[in-house]
């Protein structure tokens, strides 16, 4: 019973989304609402980035200049979470009492 | 567990080549494809690369988990006190970017070849970052070494 | 359709991970399907942002100014250490599990308990 819940639930899943992924749909045209690789459909946040990251930040390398200025609270929030992913494991893996070892 | 002599004296000899490489992915962070996360995972690996290929008691000396901790603490203050300057306008404001002084030279629009004085604040949060995850990744490695050596001693 | 192939990984590649982690006994196997669903996610991203034509947004002596979309790598740069982050975390908990109770079954941890 259990074995045939999950075959059924991986085949249902794949099932639906290889329907989205290779529905051919209108193939080459820039909008729809199929999705379509080499064609995304909204680009402005990106193309502002792309023409005014040299100016604002001073950098060559867009990427950089997102993660570190334009979405400095996203670049925060992770470097947060890998310092708390380093003390979970220091504290899972600290040394144990004197009398255990 | 010690590798043989082949593995040794070549990780000794490939070691400093791939700290000079990830700091150069560190420093140039803001010219070319690299950053603080990806150069500090590449010096996180020759320090595990020593770690494995040497016995843990002839590193432990200077790869300590307290000298990496101490590491991980200061790139994240030092990123987040850059980011806390640049409040007289906003949170995470670019303050040295354009100001003619360290960093902050101006960039032509457009196409060129780069020049390593601009970015204003991003090379300085690329070195605080590549600190912490370096300093993240090998307290990671030290602290489950350490572990492991433990179950060997009190298994055997 | 061929057109698609990256999302048709993406798929497949998640599928796969899922299957890891419904189906196997083995913790590690378990996080090997964590890792892979992660994977997936991230070429997913990076390949929603894709521009027909187009080179890495980096100025320095880049060959055109048609550059794909800079905000998705950006998101997946985050996404990945976040993955490795949470990876540690699992196997230090399997190392764990393993040392106190000598297996990496789950059924069997919860049954040795006392």
């Amino acid at each position: 019973m259990r074995k045939l819940l999950i075959i059924a639930s991986i085949a249902i899943f794949i099932a639906f989304f290889l329907y989205v992924a290779i529905n051919p749909g209108d193939f080459g045209k820039p909008a729809g609402r199929h999705l379509v690789f080499g064609y995304p459909k909204y680009t402005d946040m990106d193309d502002y980035f792309i023409t005014h990251g040299q100016i604002f930040s001073a950098a060559n390398n867009i990427v950089t200049s997102i993660v570190f200025d334009f979405r400095g609270y996203d670049t925060l929030g992770e470097a947060t979470v890998l310092f708390a992913a380093v003390m979970g494991i220091a504290s899972v893996l600290r040394k144990l009492r004197r009398d255990e070892e | 567990m010690k590798m043989s002599k082949i593995v040794r004296t070549q990780s000794g000899f490939l070691y400093p080549f791939i700290l000079i490489f990830g700091l150069y992915i560190v420093i140039h962070g803001h010219l070319t494809p690299g950053g603080g996360f990806q150069g500090g995972a590449v010096i996180a690996t020759g320090f595990a690369l020593v770690v494995v290929a040497y016995e843990y008691k002839d590193v432990r000396k200077w790869i300590t988990a307290n000298r990496l901790s101490l590491a991980e603490v200061t790139g994240l203050l030092a990123f987040i006190i850059t980011a806390y300057l640049g409040l007289g306008s906003t949170f995470f404001r670019n303050w040295l970017a354009n100001s003619g002084s360290i960093f902050g030279s101006r960039v032509p629009p457009g196409i060129n070849p780069g020049n390593l004085n601009t970015g204003g604040v991003l090379p300085v949060m690329n070195l605080a970052v590549g600190l912490e995850v370096l300093g993240g990744l090998g307290v990671i490695i030290v602290y489950m070494l350490n572990y492991l050596k433990r179950g060997e001693e009190s298994a055997g | 359709m061929l057109g698609n192939l990256p999302y048709i990984t993406v798929v497949i590649v998640a599928g796969i991970g899922i299957y890891a982690m419904m189906w196997k006994r083995n913790l590690i196997k378990v996080v090997i399907g964590v890792s892979l669903l992660e994977s997936a996610v991230n070429l997913f991203l990076v390949s929603l942002g894709y521009r027909a034509g187009g080179v890495a947004p980096i100025y320095t002596n880049a060959p055109s100014t048609k550059m794909v979309l800079p905000t998705p790598q950006a998101l997946t740069l985050t996404s990945i250490v976040i993955g490795v982050a949470v990876d540690a975390l699992l196997l230090s908990f399997c190392v764990v599990i393993y040392r106190h109770y000598g297996t990496l079954d789950p059924r069997k941890v919860r049954r040795l308990r006392g």
